[in-house]
Parts: C-alpha cells; structure tokens; sequence
C-alpha cells in the first residue's frame, strides 16, 4: 500500500514538473518575441504554435492587437494595458498585473505587420484547436480551415487524434485536407484531400479546388469532376436559397395584401389608404416598445405580442371609421372610393408625420428574432421565418373566421346578394363596416410585423400600396387562396429574376408581366365564376 | 366631323372658353414685357412660367378629362405620358446645350461624360432637330398608349382593374428611368437647360412666348376635344361611357373608339409634358410617380368632368391652391388640405365646380323658361342641360 502511495506521489510530482517545465519553455520561448525583427518574431510565434499549449493564446491575441511590450531594463515580454499615458505590465502566462504605471518610455512594443498578423492568426487557431470547449474548437476547425497553412498539417493531425465530437472530427479532416492541398504532399494524399473537399461541397471548398483543376494528372482530373460536382449542387443550393427568400418576399407581400383582399376583393372597395393601415400598425409597434422601454424593460422580448392586437384593434377602428365617414356614401361608384381613399391617405401620412415625424423611428427587435440557423447552405434568419410563419397564421386564421364563423356567414351572404341578406335580417351596414374594420386590423397587424424589416416611416404604406394590388389582382379578386398562391409566386419570380436582371429590372419585369397577365385573364388567376357579364 | 362641329359645336362656352385663352395668350406676355414693375398691373418675372406651368397642367387635366368625363376610362397612369413628353423636350434640349455644359463635350450631356460613356445611345439621336423632337413629343406617348390599350381594350379590361393596371404601367416606368443605364440621366433626370430653337430658356421674352404657347395649345385642344365630343364618334363615346355592353351589342367596335381617344388623349399629354418642360426648367423620374399621376386625377374631380371646361378649372385652382399653401407657413399643412379635398370633392361635389355651377345654372334657366312659358312665351333652352343624358357616375 504505501509503495502504491509512494509510486503515486512520484507520478504526481513528475507530472507536475514535467508541467512546469513546459511552462518555462513557454515563457522563455514567449520572452524571445521581444528579440530580433520581424523574421525572427515570426518565428518564434510558430515556436509557440507548435507546442501546442492553450495557455499561450492570450499573448498571441493582445501580439495581432498590438500590445505587447518589452521591458527595456530585463528584456522580459509582456502583455499590457495603456491606463492614461502610463501602462500596466501583465504577466503573458498567469495574467496578473505585474507592474502598475509604466512610462511609455520604459517599454518597446513588439511591432507586428500583416504578415505576423496572419501567423499569429493560424497559430491561434492551432491552439485553440485543443480547447476543453467545443465551441471554441469549432471556431478553431473553422479558422484553420480558412487559413489552410501546410505547416498547421501536423497540430491538425494531433487534435484530430483527440477529438471526440464528430462534427467537429469532420471539420478537422477537411481543414487537414485544405492544408494538404496546399503543401507538397505525395498525390495520393492530395486525391484523398480532393475527396474530402468534394464532400464539404460548398463555396469555400470550390475556391480551394479551382486553382487545382489546371493540375496535370489524377489530381487535376479529381479537381475537375469536383468542381463540376459541387458547382451543381451549389446552383442548386442557389435555387433553394432563391426559393426561401421568395417565399419571405412573398409572405411580405401576402401580409401587406391580405386585407387588401378583404376590403377590396370581398367588398369591391378600392382603398388606397390600405398602406396607411399597415403604417399605423407599425407605428403602433413603435409606440408599445417606447412605452415599455420606459416602463417596462423587462417585457422588451414580449413588445410584439402586445403590439399585434393593439395594431388589430388601432388600424380596426380606424377602418371602421373611415367605412362609416366616407366610403358608405359612395358604394357603387369605385373610381370615386379610389380617390376618396386616396385622400385619407394622405391626411393620414401627414397626420403621422406631424405627430411623430418625418424621419424613420427606430423599432426594435427582440431577442428571439434575431439570429439565424443554416439548412445546408441556405442561412435563415429567425426574423424571416417569424414573419412568414406569422403571415401564414394571419392567412388561416382568416379563412377560419370566414368560412366557420357567423360573422363570417353574414360577410359572405352580404357580399353575394346583399338585399336577400337584408331580407334575411342581417344588417348589411354594420357587416360593412366589420368587414373593412377586419381588413384594415389585417392590415395594422401586417404592420407589427413589417416594421421588423422595413423602416419606420410615414411613407411605409405607399411602398406596399401597388406591390398589394398587383398580388390581389394577379391572385383574382375575391379569393384569399388566389392572394397566397398570388404572393407567393410574385415572391418568387421577383427573387429568381434578380440575380439576372437585377432587383429594380426584376421588378419592372414582373410590373410588365402583371400587366400583360391581366390582359390575358382579366379576372385573374383565380377568378370567381359567375354569369355576370360585369362585376 | 367637321361639318358637325360647325352645326353643333358653336355655342357660347365654346367661344368664351377659347377667347379667355387667347386673350390670356396676349395680355399675361405683353402685361410682364411693357409695363414697368411700379405698375399696379406688371406681371412679374417669376410668374409668367408659374402661370405656364398652370396652363401645362391643365392641358393635361384635359386630356384625361376627355377620357374620363367622356368614356369613363379612368387613367391612374396619365403622368407617364406626360414624363415622357417631357423626357423628348428635355433631350432636345440638352442636345441644345452643346460645349456649354460642365465638361464641355459637344455631343455627349454632362451625365454621360460623367458616367464615361464613349458615345450618344441610338435613342438619343436626331433629337437635336427640333422637329423631331415635336414629333417624338406626340409618337413616343402615342405610341406607348396605343400598345398599352391595343392590349388592355382588346381584352376588355375596364374600370377598377384598367386603372389598376395604369398605375403599374408608370410605376414600372418610375423605376426604369431611375437607373443610370437606362440613359435619361438616372436620378437627376434632365436639367440646366440653355437655349430653345436659339433663344436663351430664362430670358423673360422667351419664357413670354413659352406662356403663350401653353395657351394657345391649350385652347387648340379644347376645340379639338370640343369638336371630338360634338361628333358623331363622340356621342358613341358617350354611350361606351354609359353602358359599355350595350355600345357593343349594337354592333359598335367599342375597343376601336376607346383605342383612338385614349391614343389622342396620350398625345396631349405629351404636349403638356413637352409645354411644361421648359418652362419649370426640369424633368426627372419623379414626374412619373403614381402619386402625381393620382393626383391629376383629383384636378379633373376638382373641377368636373361632365363638362371639357371642368379639368382646365380645376388643375388651375388646385395648382393655384397649392402654390399658395406650399409657400407660405401653411406648407406642413398642404397635404391635409389635398387629402381634405379629395375626400370633399368626391363626397359633397360629384359634378366638381364646374360641372355643379352649370347644373345651377341650367336649373335656374329652366326655371326662368318655365316661367316665362307659362306666361305665354315659347321655351328657348336650345342646348338642354350641360352633360345631359345619363350622369357620368352611371358610367361606372
């Protein structure tokens, strides 16, 4: 037993003096920055790299930042922080302060140029590749990844020994495989290293094959079927991407042109002031975050859930008033509601604009919104997806409270035949009025969620005011299905046609192809059917 | 056309109308070149092209006052015609600059030299000839509308939806010409202007000539719009405005008559654009925005479209108005006062100024006829009530 005991206790203090050498092989090693030019620092920084120790990451980081000094009296290396016009002394290993107030005199710096900034950077990378913490690690594999240095080839290899996460195992391999790309290694190391590449597949990994495809031999010949591997499947990637932001353009456009279906689609009322509602729903948002910045900080996060029945019921009430005003006296004449509205538009930008005015207002986004995860390569941001989640929910819920409530019924019943529904006791007047408060709700909570995207400003609405028509009439007037696959596919052929012709191009050519569009189905995609000959 | 013109047209709002044009052609011009600047009568400088630009405007409230008040097509795109009017007389003249620009090359404008392009585009070409520049001023918005309603009317597409469609039409326009590549100068648009047909643009005599201009053509398409709707292709007008099917099922190509006013009325626009041009001294893509091109439609509400008479009055009160508020201390509160309008006009005046005054007017003549009837003597109301008929509201 006690030779167990004294075996154990050997091992420990062997162990521990095997430590502190290797920290004093570090310090002097560290200690040697301060000697020589730029050369030499350089290195002396792969010196440090290859032992492999994370305890000399904090003495590269403040190298690339540029503080690290030499003591003029002893020639010692250390880390400092300028306090004033004098400078503390940081030890490079424990990190304590050393010496307070040093004149600037007393000290030189390290000087480093972008050269040493870049080995300090990959020899970084190569420490930290043996942090305890895997999301440090990741960083590392990435970095070493990028810089791809054939010198690192061996410290990967080591880590790769180590490493017990697989994902992090397979950045290993291929930051390995990028670094033996660019060393002189035999070919048939390469052609496993084109592999390897080939299988990451993505923008990164085609920037590293390229310049190999001019290769003569099996390597060239590997590169070149890579490339073209990877190219398809990056045009394809490139589709997905483009799908995705179409589909967020789309739910954008469906939100600004939902309510726009109701009043105008059911109602047949042209109201040009629909993007004034969306404006006020926005500036309803703005209006609950202030309040509760001032009031309330901790409830920041939930700012939006407030803010979208308040902007219902804001935008809501407006609609209705608007409906018992002015638009109840000119039913049937729509050219004059067009203009009409036009005018409350108006009145109501400037309204906006002297209350709150002219310039964009700040709104803010909370914590859960932002951020973003990738799907392969397609990156989606947690804002976008909120908003087409949330467009998709205004949809439905829509169409619940119109096929399955009473409400509903009435709108219906009023929109088809309105004197048989009089006749039938309902009060066409007051479901006027609900139906254009319903959609100018629609529209303010369309608002809360475009002001997440967009800027804050009286002119908010009139940006969305044509792009919402177009949707309606392009989805056919009367059917909210019409209006989603409408936005949608509106989304989607604005995002495809950009890369080619450009956003503001891509724009006019979708204008065109509405205009053309209509002339072919006047009623749109998804027309009503019916006997009359005008509706 | 012309014979019943000459039958029917000559009434007295006719001549009137015309005769305060051309007078206004001679006495605004000759009261800012001969009278001193003491006297209580001096038009001053700055106004004449002010007043110009009324007459511009009204010209163009005109032209779709014909095809509103008159075929019940109502164009939310009718300031593109009139940017691109005044997009040729601008090229014209920028061609007229020469080597006085910035970079002083004699071909090339300031904003191709400054984007480096080596050569003038194809479509620039010829419009240092001012009679091609007049006649692109009338082909290019022609041309543009008979296409656009080739296509739309064919198809029949009407009312809300037309107008819908219109709006895209100057919208994707908008946006064309703010790109730089398009090459119409991009964001600036067209601008520092030297000489027209060889007469400095700032000089008070030209600007004169360019006021009286605005009148005379101004007057000229009154009498053409006049004779227009005195003609037998006017009353077929009428009816397609009135009830469009029943134009069609008589066996009247409904698509033709609405093809050719439309056409003639994008024209006039385009002679507006090109009047307006000069005289303000700039033309850039904002012309094209959807929102001036609504806002002209307010012009003719304003004023009434049962009557020709109606957007000329109109696009020169609410143009007055707004010089009037955007000048003064009252400029934040314009846009409540236009909105404010919109919303009076179409509520409490559906006939617009005009068009309720004659209505007082004939309805107080009838009274005085009935009178005067029943005293014995016969009833003289030759012309019956202005707009008679249907009301034009009927027509949506």
């Amino acid at each position: 037993m006690r030779i167990i005991f004294q075996i154990a206790v050997a091992a420990f203090l062997s162990l521990a003096v095997s430590f502190s050498a290797q920290a004093a092989e570090l310090r002097n090693l560290i200690n040697a920055l301060g000697e020589g030019g730029y050369k030499e620092t350089e290195a002396q920084i792969s010196a440090i790299a290859a032992t492999g120790d994370p305890a000399a990451a904090p003495v590269l980081e403040a190298l690339e930042a540029g503080n690290v000094y030499v003591r003029k009296s002893d020639g010692l290396v250390f880390i400092t922080e300028k306090v004033g016009r004098t400078f503390n002394l940081i030890d490079p290993l424990t990190g304590e302060i050393v010496e307070e107030g040093v004149a600037s005199g007393a000290i030189e710096k390290v000087r480093v140029n972008n050269r040493l900034r870049r080995a300090v950077r990959s020899a970084l990378g190569a420490l930290t590749l043996m942090s305890p913490n895997p999301a440090t690690r990741r960083e590392a594999a990435t970095a070493t990844f990028q810089s791809a240095d054939p010198d690192s080839i061996e410290l990967i290899e080591t880590a790769l020994a180590a490493e017990k996460d697989v994902a992090i195992a397979k950045l290993l391999r291929e930051a390995r495989a990028a670094a033996v790309l660019k060393s002189d290694r035999p070919d048939e190391e390469k052609a496993d290293a084109v592999t390897v590449i080939a299988e990451r597949g993505d923008r990164d990994s085609l920037s590293l094959l390229l310049p190999l495809t001019s290769t003569e031999g099996p390597i060239g010949a590997a590169a070149t079927s890579a490339v073209s591997t990877i190219n398809s499947q990056l045009a394809l990637w490139d589709g997905a991407q483009n799908v995705w932001y179409g589909i967020s353009l789309g739910s954008v456009l469906l939100l600004a042109a939902i309510g726009l279906a109701i009043t105008f689609g059911v109602m047949g009322v042209i109201n040009m002031a629909h993007g004034e509602m969306v404006m006020l729903g926005a500036y309803t948002t703005f209006v609950v975050q202030e309040l509760i910045r001032n009031n309330a900080p901790w409830m920041f996060d939930s700012s939006l859930f407030i803010a979208v029945p308040l902007a219902f019921l804001v935008a809501g009430a407006v609609g209705v008033a608007i409906e018992r005003g002015i638009i109840r006296f000119l039913y049937g004449r729509p050219l004059e509601t067009l203009l009409a509205t036009w005018g409350i538009s108006l009145i109501l930008q400037q309204a906006v604009r002297t209350i709150f005015g002219p310039t964009n207002r700040q709104v803010g986004t909370p914590s859960w919104m932002s951020g973003y995860f990738d799907i392969g390569l397609v990156q989606i941001t947690y804002n976008r997806l909120a908003i087409v989640i949330f467009s998709l929910i205004v949809f439905f819920l829509l169409m619940v409270v119109l096929k399955r409530t009473p409400f509903g019924l009435k709108m219906r019943a009023v929109t088809q035949n309105r004197p048989m529904a009089s006749a039938m006791g309902i009060r066409t007047p007051w479901v006027d009025a609900l139906t254009f408060g319903l959609g100018s709700g629609i529209a303010g909570m369309a608002g809360v969620a475009l002001s997440q995207i967009d800027n804050v400003s009286p002119n908010l609405g009139q940006s969305y005011i044509i792009d919402s028509f177009m949707v309606v009439v392009f989805g056919g007037v009367g059917n909210l299905w019409g209006t989603l696959v409408g936005a949608l596919t509106l989304g989607i052929a604005n995002k495809f046609l950009e890369p080619y012709a450009g956003a503001v191009l891509g724009k006019i050519l979708v204008l065109v192809f509405i205009i053309l569009f209509i002339q072919k189905r006047p009623r749109g995609l998804f027309a009503l059917r019916g006997r009359a000959v005008e509706a | 056309m012309i014979t019943t013109f000459i039958r029917n047209g000559i009434d007295r709002s006719w001549v009137v109308v015309v005769a305060i044009l051309l007078a206004t052609a001679i006495v605004v011009p000759v009261l800012n070149l001969y009278t001193a600047a003491s006297s209580p009568l001096h038009v001053p400088d700055y106004a004449v092209p002010l007043l110009g630009k009324y007459l511009s405007f009204a010209l163009l409230a005109l032209s779709v006052g014909l095809i509103w008040g008159f075929c019940g097509i109502l164009s939310l795109g009718h300031g593109a015609f009139f940017a691109l009017g005044g997009y040729a007389m601008g090229m014209y003249l920028m061609r007229q600059i020469g080597s006085r620009g910035v970079y002083g090359d004699p071909v090339l404008p300031d904003f191709m030299v400054f984007l480096n392009w080596p050569e003038l585009p194809v479509a620039w070409y010829g419009f240092q000839y001012f009679p091609y520049a007049m006649l692109m001023v009338v082909l290019v918005p022609g041309a543009l509308a008979f296409v656009f309603g080739w296509f739309a009317f064919r198809s029949r597409v009407t009312g809300v939806y037309l107008s819908i469609i219109t709006q895209a039409m100057t919208f994707a326009l908008m946006l064309g010409f703010f790109r730089n590549n398009l090459g119409f100068g991009g964001n600036n648009g067209l601008t520092d202007f030297k000489d027209i047909l060889g007469f400095n643009i700032q000089a008070p005599e030209t600007r004169a000539a360019l006021f009286a201009a605005s009148a005379v053509a101004l007057a000229l398409a009154y009498m053409m719009c006049k004779a227009i709707i005195a003609s037998r292709f006017g009353k077929v007008l009428i009816a397609i405005r009135d009830a469009e099917n029943r134009a069609r099922f008589l066996g009247y190509r409904v698509e033709h008559y609405k093809l050719v006013v439309w056409t003639l009325s994008a024209c006039m626009a385009g002679i507006a654009g090109a009047l307006y041009v000069p005289q303000v001294g700039i033309i850039n893509p904002g012309e094209f925005e959807p929102a001036n091109s609504i806002e002209l439609v307010v012009w003719v509400a304003v004023g009434g479209r049962s009557l020709l008479v109606g957007p000329i009055v109109g696009a020169i009160v609410v143009n007055f108005a707004k010089t009037w508020f955007t000048t003064g201390a009252l400029a934040p509160y314009w846009l409540f006062a236009l909105g404010g309008l919109f919303i009076a006009v179409t509520l409490f005046l559906p006939k617009g100024i005009v068009g309720t005054l004659a209505e007082g007017w004939s309805a107080l003549s009838q009274r005085r006829a009935s009178a005067r009837a029943e005293s014995g003597i016969a009833p003289t109301n030759r012309d019956g009530p202005p707009g008679g008929r249907l009301s034009p509201e009927a027509a949506e």
